[in-house]
């Protein structure tokens, strides 16, 4: 066996130009393959990432109608649906999974605040007193919330470090004044989350889906709301998971407990965004098309395995008085098939290694020129270079076998 | 007794009719034997070395190869037939051009399931025994004709079969090699190996114990029933 691989080697180097040639249908296909999977997969875990981002773990929980999500902005809390109480999250907290949880108002796009006569232009959040906790937030200088700030209604901000770039101009923002709805909040801290995960943007596409998580964001207690806003809106609830696994669990047990104790009737219900769920459907999205592709490259595999039998026939044409001697000289028929079997495996064997290495060079120059992603799944590699090897087992029967049944009087007489 | 033919019969379809390239033919070979077959091409010599290598079957007739029957082996006994009892030296050398002269003498070992380090002893005492201890390594491209020839009767011997079949070994050579090969031939018949050789040449097949003629596919000559 070794013997025979160890031949198949040296055979293949000794037409080094044939062999070459030979094999680039199957490296051809193999790299269009692996190229085509790197990027899908590269894709994939961006969205994923995106989406989920990497290791805060939380869930956002949010009040639906009739299925559909329910804007909570600028509307007031509907009938039959009641606050969110610090009992009710106390409770949340004791459910499986569920480390911290918190619930806030928010304007996605906040109008009426300035820092002197700068408009801003982002996030507002109304928070209780664990959200910070919640999402991973560390305090970069000032302070947090303090129980004061809830207790006797102090117009307090805090601003994430994007905004004290953007607002204040590179000026510390502690203790400086800005005015929301015409109320005066003073800034107490910057906060900053921990893992700062970046969506990357590559598009205006992707800009919109994702935008509501990279623009600034500026925070104020709760009780506050009703000052600027003087009504009682809905809230919205986030659960942070102990582990990323428990994220889809925790968060739907959260939103059955909410929907159950603080909803009646049946026209709406507080439901848990699967990210996962999204991730996903946005994933096979690009699935669909680029399975397409693969098929395509598969061709190329099959134009690459049929070069590889002409070849092989070729070269049993050419080695006929060898194959002749050989049989003379009691070589069993099995021995001559494996010999060209084991040749033609070598052929694709190798080439299907090179076109794993063009496959995954090639993507990374994709990569480089049009900036879509890139993830290597060796999975795939291990899958593309044995398939490649089985192609050339198939397309090398036909060759083999035909050597192996050689007359060898005949072949013995072959010029 | 190494074999025995009786009444052996070879035909080829040609077209329509049917061309008896061997008639009757009988043949014994025993131990120690040094047999040369002469015949002019045509004559169905060559049919008759493929049938005695056993790489081709007769229409008719008992062919005994020490105990076992010919007619009654697989394809695979065939190949083991071919590895261990005989030992083939052809006219046009029938080396492997990209092997080395003790890889093309170890050949028959590996078919055989020999070891790689019993082989490589082996093949270098074949490659002594033909008096090329000193070539070991080169190619047949950097041997001469007579050279090759004493590689493949090194391979021939390697196994050390019970017959050796030689197919016009001079014929793709100059007088002087070919003269050493016969020489060569002579020291092994001497050393015990019995040697079945068919030719054209009568100089060559003289150097043979026994003569046989064939002519038309009749065999005959030599100690064998006219």
């Amino acid at each position: 066996m070794f013997e025979n691989i160890g031949l198949a080697f040296q055979g293949v180097w000794s037409h080094k130009l044939r062999s070459f040639l030979t094999m680039l249908g199957i490296i051809i296909g193999i790299a269009a393959i692996i190229t085509i999977v790197s990027t899908i997969k590269g894709t994939n875990e961006q969205i994923k990432k995106n989406l989920i981002g990497s290791g805060t773990n939380t869930v956002q929980i949010s009040l639906n109608r009739d299925g559909n999500e329910y804007d909570l902005q600028w509307s007031a809390l509907p009938e039959g649906v009641r606050t969110v109480t610090e009992e009710d999250l106390s409770e949340l907290r004791k459910l499986e999974g569920v480390k911290e949880a918190s619930a806030y108002r928010y304007r996605s796009y906040a109008d009426g605040i300035f820092y002197g006569n700068t408009a801003y232009s982002g996030a507002l959040y109304g928070i209780d007193s664990h959200y910070f906790a919640a999402n991973n937030y560390i305090i970069n200088s000032g302070r947090g919330f303090t129980a004061d700030d809830y207790t006797k209604y102090r117009k307090t901000a805090i601003v994430e470090s994007t905004v004290a770039s953007s607002l204040f101009n590179g000026e510390d923002p502690v203790g400086r004044t800005i005015e929301i709805m015409s109320e005066p909040y003073t800034v107490v801290g910057v906060v900053s989350q921990v893992v700062v995960n970046e969506p990357v943007i590559n598009n205006l596409q992707d800009y919109y889906m994702y935008s509501a998580e990279s623009g600034g964001t500026i925070f104020i207690p709760d009780v506050c709301w009703d000052i600027s806003y003087r009504y009682d809106e809905p809230q919205r609830v986030v659960i942070r998971a102990k582990t990323t696994d428990e994220m889809a669990t925790a968060g739907k047990a959260a939103a059955d407990w909410l929907s159950e104790n603080l909803i009646q009737g049946n026209t709406y219900a507080y439901k848990a965004s699967d990210l996962l769920e999204q991730a996903s459907n946005l994933q096979s999205l690009s699935q669909t098309t680029n399975n397409q592709l693969i098929w395509i490259a598969g061709i190329s595999l099959l134009v690459g395995g049929i070069g590889v039998m002409n070849i092989m026939l070729v070269s049993v044409t050419e080695r006929t008085r060898e194959i002749g001697l050989k049989i003379a000289i009691g070589a069993r028929g099995r021995r001559i098939l494996w010999q060209f079997l084991t040749e033609a495996a070598v052929l694709t064997l190798m080439g299907g290694l090179l076109g794993v290495g063009a496959g995954i060079g090639l993507a990374y120059m994709l990569s480089n020129v049009m900036g879509t992603p890139v993830a290597i799944s060796i999975p795939a590699c291990v899958i593309a270079v044995a398939f490649s090897t089985l192609i050339g087992i198939i397309f090398g029967l036909v060759p083999a076998v035909k050597a192996s049944r050689l007359n060898p009087i005949e072949a013995l007489r072959h010029e | 007794m190494i074999l025995s033919m009786t009444d052996i019969c070879k035909d080829y379809p040609m077209g329509k009719s049917v061309t008896q390239v061997l008639k009757n033919v009988n043949l014994s070979v025993s131990e120690g034997d040094y047999i040369a077959i002469m015949g002019p091409s045509g004559s169905g010599k060559t049919t008759l070395m493929n049938i005695i290598g056993c790489l081709d079957v007769p229409t008719s007739g008992e062919y005994l190869f020490g105990e076992k029957d010919i007619k009654k082996c697989k394809k695979k006994q065939l190949a083991d037939l071919r590895n261990k009892k005989i030992g083939f030296v052809f006219q046009s050398f029938n080396l492997l051009p990209k092997l080395t002269a003790l890889d093309n003498v170890a050949l028959p070992l590996l078919y055989g399931g020999v070891r790689r380090s019993e082989r490589r002893r082996r093949a270098k005492e074949a490659l002594e025994r033909v008096g090329l201890a000193d070539r070991v390594d080169y190619r047949p491209d950097q041997l001469s004709g007579g050279q090759c020839q004493r590689v493949a009767i090194a391979r021939a011997i390697v196994g050390n079969p019970d017959v050796i079949l030689a197919d016009e070994p001079t014929g793709a050579l100059d007088s002087q090699s070919g003269a050493q090969v016969m020489d060569l031939f002579h020291t092994l018949h001497e050393q015990g190996a019995t040697i079945l050789m068919i030719t054209h040449d009568r100089n060559v097949a003289e150097h043979a114990e026994t003569i046989m003629h064939i002519k038309d596919g009749v065999l005959t000559g030599g100690d064998q029933d006219e």
